[in-house]
């Protein structure tokens, strides 16, 4: 019997079928969704073309990717100060960062951007102006968001500085660095790589994230379709405006992390 | 007696263990001073305090005459300035068992690294320093190649060009052929005896008993965070006063591989 196995011809399991049947039932269940959605009477695609290029939603998605970078920005250069803190021999330095990254982690976004936007009903006055004057609805909205963000990204700087093997300082403290220039100049540059596919993911939340600013009027893509909504009813229709123009962004931050990372790796 | 460098009465615990119990060791200008022992025995510990990568808990440490460290005040050790601190290491070379090469730089990189960042010199100048203790390591054409690019023989023999770019008064080696396969330790010894026939302050902790025997000028063994014994190298090698001493010595020339392979 043995002898005259390797003779018969080898057949491989047959999953066409179920494939295809799990297949075509996802197909239709989405096919369905999209029908019914795209050809609504309630959704007028008509307006979704008429303001997807208007001035306001161009205005908003500038005001977007402004605040997504001032947030990546005030994040980062902070975040990897509380991240030397955490560090640094300095029991102070670092409590007060470990007390930093709990607060600001832990009290909502929204109830943050708030806060700095009603920061007059605490401080009328910042010494040399009106609150309110210097709290515009875009600073408040910055602050909110940059100082939510450093919380996270410090912990992602700290874990890209534990990634640095510990004799790479011994190294450097040996040709006659401080720690601090050793942190900068040796540790900062080596833990990029494990950082920043971390940082990408992080990009595409801020980017999001800005969203929220529109509970204060925060004048991005999203206060700006809630404004034409507010006075066409097209509330739906400005929906799938602001929905486009995200996953737009989304994918190109996508594209630009991969290019990224491939840069970093080589 | 002026430059050189003294440990006295170093001790340093982790917790309850105690690593080093009180340690003097005294290395004249110009000498090679190997240190020989059982794994565990303080070794790399009495390097890593000599140039205050660990903080002592007692003694000394003076290279040149300078205190490394601490500052005497009022009749206490207080520990110095960081800035002081890393100025005092800068009379001190190190390399590593692990080589401890910068992995983000180039070779040629990790060697002007400290000239330029640190001592703040002229980078061309440094530059053809550099190039010329590639060569000098016999790694001329690899000055562009980054560590991962190197074997480890040739990772070691950069990180030796790195610290004497630093123009050290004294290099300390700590276990530095322990993490090479065994056919390339040849060439890393045979730049760290360069070193030594050029008149090289050196403090070598080390298996290599061999290579003790050739280029050592003074053996020191030590054991359980004590030096047991200490002479001119022929002296400890060939006849050792301790029976500790002729017990580490037996053991290791019977089974030469099983000391060079641990961490």
């Amino acid at each position: 019997m043995l002898d005259s196995l390797h003779t018969l011809e080898v057949v491989r399991r047959k999953t066409f079928v179920s494939r295809w049947g799990t297949g075509a039932v996802l197909v239709a269940v989405v096919g369905w969704l999209a029908v019914t959605v795209v050809t609504s009477p309630n959704l007028d695609w008509v307006v979704v073309g008429e303001y997807f290029l208007s001035t306001p939603i161009i205005e908003g998605i500038g005001t977007t990717l402004l605040l997504t970078f001032a947030t990546l920005g005030i994040g980062l250069v902070l975040g990897a100060a509380l991240a030397m803190m955490r560090q640094s021999r300095n029991p102070v330095a670092g409590a007060a960062a470990a007390g930093y990254i709990w607060f600001f982690r832990g009290v909502p976004l929204v109830v943050q951007i708030v806060f700095w936007f009603n920061l007059a009903l605490l401080f009328p006055t910042l010494g040399f102006a009106e609150t309110n004057a210097v709290i515009t609805p875009l600073l408040a909205a910055m602050l909110g968001l940059g100082l939510h963000e450093a919380a996270y990204l410090a912990e992602i700087i700290r874990g890209g500085f534990l990634a640095v093997p510990r004799g790479q300082v011994d190294a450097a403290l040996t040709i006659g660095m401080t720690r601090a220039q050793a942190t900068r100049v040796i540790v900062l540059p080596q833990s990029v790589r494990v950082i920043l596919p971390a940082l990408g993911n992080q990009f595409i939340l801020i980017l999001k994230g800005t969203s929220l600013v529109s509970v204060i009027g925060g004048g991005d893509l999203m206060t700006r379709a809630q404004q034409v909504y507010g006075q066409n009813y097209q509330v739906i229709a400005l929906l799938l405006v602001a929905t486009g123009w995200y996953l737009i962004l989304v994918t190109i931050a996508g594209i630009g992390q991969r290019f990224l990372e491939r840069w970093a790796a080589a | 007696m002026s430059g050189g460098l003294r440990l006295r009465g170093l001790r340093k615990s982790y917790g309850d263990l105690q690593v080093l119990r009180g340690v003097d060791l005294d290395v004249e200008p110009g000498e090679v001073v190997c240190v020989i022992g059982p794994s565990g025995s303080g070794k790399s510990t009495l390097l890593r305090c000599a140039n205050h990568l660990e903080p002592l808990d007692a003694g000394f440490v003076q290279v040149d005459d300078v205190l490394v460290g601490y500052e005497p005040r009022d009749g206490r050790l207080h520990e110095s300035s960081e800035r002081d601190i890393a100025r005092a290491r800068l009379r001190m070379g190190m390399v590593f068992q692990q080589f401890n090469l910068f992995s983000h730089l180039t070779a040629l990189r990790n060697i002007t690294l400290g000239p330029t960042r640190v001592l703040r010199r002229d980078p061309t100048e440094v530059e053809r320093e550099a190039r010329d203790l590639l060569a000098r390591v016999g790694l001329a054409g690899h000055a562009d190649k980054l560590p991962a690019q190197l074997s480890g023989g040739q990772q070691q023999r950069v990180a030796i060009a790195r610290a004497l770019a630093m123009k050290p008064a004294v290099l300390l080696f700590d276990e530095p052929t322990s993490a090479l396969d065994p056919e390339l330790v040849g060439e890393v010894l045979a730049v760290m005896r360069g070193l030594a026939e050029q008149g090289m302050t050196m403090v070598v902790v080390t298996h290599e008993i061999g290579f003790a025997a050739d280029v050592a000028d003074t053996v020191v063994f030590m054991d359980d965070g004590v030096v047991v014994e200490s002479g001119p190298a022929e002296r400890v090698l060939r006849y050792p006063e301790s029976e500790r001493t002729a017990g580490f010595l037996a053991h290791v020339r019977r089974h030469p591989e099983k000391e060079t392979d641990h961490a």
